[in-house]
């Protein structure tokens, strides 16, 4: 096989095995989920495996399709870290589509498309490759935010994500024809040394903010948040779940390669930009989810602050800055991933488990998965020894050497602030003893369940032993011409 | 070999592996089982401790039971422990308390007793690991992690206002631990690459987050990098302590809390932020810490005479104990910022003392709480004809707090006020004014629940206490009169560690050629008279 075939296996194969699933899922209609579901797991099981023989195989210098791709640690650990996601979110699924009687063939099918989106966009290295795996990503995410279509909420939320998130792709894809025209190249490393040859051009600032307010908008950053939300409120927990972690890590994984690989050169200009972004988001997420008494809403505006924190990684920039953000998409995906399970769990009864009070009593209930949603709080929250701590360190410890400490103290107080929030449920949980409410009663969905549990066994892992995960993360060093 | 290596790890861990006995093999409705399992972890942890006091050894290197392993080696964190003379009695005083904790809940929770105990045992092993840490991403872990089952203590078990207390609790000590945190990340780059962008350029050794190393890189601080560093701690530790105006979180976590949370609190908790000065800001930020002095001091002294008088205007027993604690740990700063042998020495002892005495006064409060359901003094009265014993326990423990001679507070409060009266008379005389405060409001307590005619017909049926709370109060006596009487092994194990901290934080003192005493002599003979 031509090398360029080999480096392009995993998507390859992921996008044939997503058709295959689909037109299964045409024959089985609403039946078969369970099979279904192991198709799509055992699917993505093959794509990691084509990963592994890819990444072997291919020079991660290579710049391959006409430097429009390329394999490196940095896409080869993004798309694990997919994989690891997308298996996740379909376990979570199971049990939600088979209870609320959905057609599995389709859904399962576009969670595999979206994830062979996000892959190419940890593998492009031309703006074109990547706004190309960027609308495969959120075309099929659009559907899927709306996929459950008796449910009125989220029609709202699937119209509303589809508009701005059109918008956005506009903003950013205007950004990318202001470079291309100013520089000649949408190639990042043609694009580094056209900027770094001289003054950049206005028209190549203005494109670069546009590009930059494009990125923020995918990673739910303030002020190109407001969607969140409505959308992560609104869509199916599964797919919420799925939105806050895959597409947001893919979003980080073009921002990183992009701003400290491509447009390197203009970082003066963009530093301010990004550093107000980022405390905007982690101040506003955060206060904003104080008040919030919808769970899925706090954790929509918890998942904004934590991609405030993500930017300060972004802003520390060099390797320390990369690696740490590297290591908090993994450690956020796991804890997220576990949080939303335990909220799928709890949709029942039809008024979808969803404002606080209806966690009341839950540890007494259900002691093991209240304790797995303990530990995702206090991780979100960042309190050791669970993972959130670890990947908070790091990230902080990547911006005080940048210099940037002013950005550490906003970020530390803010999630100070957070545990507040977070905290909400717990004491709903544990503190209350669910007098005077009829407490909740967590479905039966073993392998929602076992997801918890394993996000929780992950997250106690990485708090307590993170060497091994911070050593994955750092192998990525240096591929974005960074020391 | 094998087991001095491992001592600290057994200590800290033993307890952590009770909890999990607790969660995995007992039922919730063995509660007898349950009890008896944690007494015996808690116990066996505190015997565990006391190779400690005989083994530590003054006269050898600064740190002892040392064991290293490599932890995150990409940031050069590591898992150090080991312990100084320091450490070895707030270990002792943690064990010691953490027994007694336990052994005093017996009767007093009475629902969600399984996860109670195991909240309790898992608290122990994050407040003895604070203070086994020699490295910083270790020591903090611990630190953050303690606060979880605290929470869970205040919030499930306390008393009315317990939501409310538990997460004013929780959220003040994140607060100033995360800013701390920053201060930590300052140090590491400054001993290490530095920070470029705001050109502060590093020592450029190898990273580590191991304090030992850091201690080496002290003097070589810029002053304004360690004003910063200073303050990051600064705020971490005070609140801890807590430092007047950083307090008002105390009151409400200690009259909420259970019995057992409010002497853990009193008794450990709060060591941790003097514990945290004297272990970090004064020996790594001695510059810092000399031009913070006065304005330590200055709250220190507030500290003191503030806390004694709100403690003097309170209805609830427990409020004034909590209150007490204000003025104590305003003492213990004091000394600690004389910055001289017998300020910090006595400074050490009293976190002793006071974890003592005001753990024995929650406890104390907590057995007629247990007999009435109230805490407010006006509801008691002559209770010394219904519960002789209770009023003789409760009358040295009080004589312990103000600081009698033959007690403990007498030793701490003395050699305290030596200290601060070498460095400025006006502080010395203050601060021994105030004492009179502290006697006042303990006495107007004694005299308003024990002497008098008994006012409450309930109080005339009250039963005195039993066997197992007397057995938890006469260790805390014991100790009480030990350290009043025959201090000298707490000093002798307390000066070379002590002296290490002076010759950081005040080299001038050292080198005074009055003052010049030879190593093998302690300081603290002077201080024994």
């Amino acid at each position: 096989m031509r090398p360029d075939l080999i480096a392009l296996l995993p998507e390859l194969v992921l996008a044939a095995l997503a058709m295959v699933v689909l037109l299964a899922g045409l024959a089985s209609g609403r039946a078969r989920h369970g099979l279904l579901a192991g198709g799509a797991l055992v699917s993505l099981a093959v794509t990691a495996l084509a990963l592994w023989y890819a990444a072997a195989a291919t020079d991660p210098a290579a710049r391959l399709f006409s430097g429009m791709f390329a394999l490196d640690r940095f896409a080869v650990y993004f798309k694990a870290l997919f994989l690891l996601s997308s298996a996740l979110v379909i376990l979570l699924s199971v049990d939600y589509l088979k209870r609320n009687d959905y057609r599995p063939g389709e859904y399962l099918a576009l969670i595999m498309f979206a994830t062979v989106g996000m892959m190419t966009m940890a593998s492009g290295v031309n703006l074109a490759a990547i706004y190309v795996g960027l609308e495969l990503m959120a075309l099929s995410t659009y559907i899927l935010a709306g996929y459950f279509r008796r449910e009125v909420k989220s029609h709202e939320a699937a119209t509303k994500y589809f508009v701005l998130g059109a918008f956005s792709s506009g903003v950013l894809l205007y950004g990318l024809s202001l470079i291309y025209g100013t520089t000649g190249t949408l190639d990042l490393g043609a694009l580094t040394r056209a900027l770094a040859a001289g003054k950049p051009a206005t028209a190549t600032v203005v494109g670069m903010a546009l590009l930059a307010c494009g990125f923020l908008f995918k990673v739910a950053a303030v002020p190109f948040h407001v969607w969140t939300p409505d959308v992560y409120e609104g869509a199916p927990t599964p797919i919420t779940a799925f939105m806050s972690v895959g597409p947001k890590a893919a979003g980080f994984a073009m921002f990183l390669r992009v701003f400290l690989g491509g447009l390197a050169p203009l970082s003066a200009s963009w530093i301010w930009l990004v550093g107000a972004a980022a405390v905007l988001t982690m101040i506003w997420g955060n206060v904003a989810a104080l008040t919030q008494d919808n769970v899925k809403r706090m954790l929509a505006y918890s998942s904004i602050a934590h991609a405030g924190y993500a930017l300060v990684g972004l802003v520390a920039g060099g390797a320390a800055g990369v690696n740490s953000v590297l290591f908090y998409m993994l450690v956020y995906t796991v804890t997220n991933l576990g949080a939303f399970g335990f909220v799928i769990m709890l949709e029942s009864r039809g008024y979808a488990g969803e404002t606080v009070t209806d966690y009341a009593g839950l540890a007494r209930r259900h002691p093991g998965a209240a304790f797995g949603m303990l530990l995702f709080m206090l991780s979100l929250g960042g309190i050791p020894p669970t993972a959130g701590f670890m990947g908070k360190l790091y990230l902080f410890a990547a911006a005080v050497e940048a210099g940037y400490v002013w950005l550490v103290v906003v970020a530390v107080v803010m999630s100070a602030v957070s545990l507040y929030y977070y905290l909400r449920i717990v004491l709903q949980m544990y503190l209350r003893d669910g007098e005077g409410v009829e407490p909740a009663e967590l479905v039966a969905a073993p392998w929602t369940e076992r997801v918890i549990w394993a996000c929780g066994a992950a997250v106690l892992v990485i708090g307590i032993v993170p060497a091994p995960f911070l050593a994955a993360a750092r192998a990525t060093a240096g591929v974005l011409g960074l020391s | 070999m094998g087991f001095a290596t491992n001592l600290l790890n057994i200590i800290c861990y033993v307890p952590l592996l009770g909890a999990l006995v607790i969660i995995f093999l007992l039922r919730k409705e063995q509660t007898a089982a349950i009890k008896t399992v944690a007494t015996v972890v808690a116990g066996l942890d505190f015997v565990l401790s006391l190779p400690l006091w005989f083994v530590y050894d003054p006269a050898g290197p600064a740190f002892q039971f040392s064991y290293v392993h490599d932890w995150i080696p990409a940031v050069g964190a590591t898992y150090h422990v080991g312990v100084d003379g320091i450490s070895v009695l707030l270990i002792l005083l943690t064990t010691l308390l953490g027994f007694i904790a336990v052994y005093s809940s017996f009767t007093a929770i009475n629902h969600r007793q399984k996860e109670y105990y195991v909240f309790l045992l898992l608290l122990q092993t994050g407040m003895l690991g604070v203070f086994i840490s020699l490295d910083f991403v270790l020591f903090y872990v611990f630190w953050e992690a303690m606060l979880v089952p605290m929470y869970f203590l205040i919030g499930i078990w306390g008393g009315p206002r317990k939501l409310y207390a538990a997460i004013k609790f929780f959220l003040y000590t994140l607060f100033g631990s995360v800013l701390m945190l920053v201060g930590i990340l300052t140090l590491y780059f400054y001993n290490s690459t530095g920070l470029q962008a705001i050109g502060l350029p590093g020592l450029g050794h190898a990273p580590t987050f191991d304090v030992t190393e850091l201690f080496k890189i002290a003097t070589q601080i810029p002053p304004h990098v360690q004003f910063w560093v200073f303050l990051a701690f600064f705020v971490g530790f005070a609140i801890k302590v807590p430092m007047f105006p950083f307090h008002t979180w105390l009151p409400d976590a200690h009259v909420e809390a259970p019995t057992a949370g409010s002497v853990i609190l009193a008794g450990v908790l709060l060591k941790m932020g003097t514990y945290g000065f004297i272990r970090f800001s004064l020996p790594l930020l001695p510059d810092a810490t000399r031009k913070a002095v006065p304005w330590v001091v200055a709250l220190a002294i507030i500290g003191i005479v503030y806390g004694a008088l709100v403690a003097m205007a309170q209805k609830d027993m427990k409020k004034l104990v909590a209150y007490s604690s204000v003025s104590h740990l305003g003492f213990v700063m004091l000394g600690m910022f004389a910055l001289n042998p017998q300020g910090l020495t006595g400074s050490v002892l009293q976190m002793i003392n006071h974890g003592l005495s005001t753990g024995g006064l929650f406890l104390l409060v907590g057995i007629v709480y247990e007999r009435r359901h109230t805490r407010m003094i006006s509801e008691y009265g002559g209770l010394a004809k219904v519960m002789p014993v209770y009023a003789m326990l409760f009358m040295v423990i009080t004589m312990a707090s103000i600081g009698l001679p033959t007690l403990n507070g007498f030793i701490g409060e003395f050699t305290i006020l030596v200290g601060a009266f070498n460095r400025s008379t006006t502080w010395a005389v203050i601060a021994a004014t105030s004492l009179v405060l502290g006697a006042g409001y303990m006495l107007w307590l004694y005299q308003r629940v024990f002497f008098g005619e008994i006012t409450h017909d309930e109080n005339k049926t009250l039963k005195d206490v039993n066997l197992r709370e007397q057995w938890t109060l006469i260790p805390l006596i014991v100790l009480c009169f030990w350290i009043g009487i025959y201090p000298k092994p707490f000093f002798r194990i307390l000066e070379p560690s002590i002296r290490r901290v002076v010759e950081v934080v005040d080299p001038g003192y050292m080198n005074h050629p009055e003052l010049h005493l030879p190593a093998a002599a302690p300081a603290a003979h002077a201080q024994e008279e």
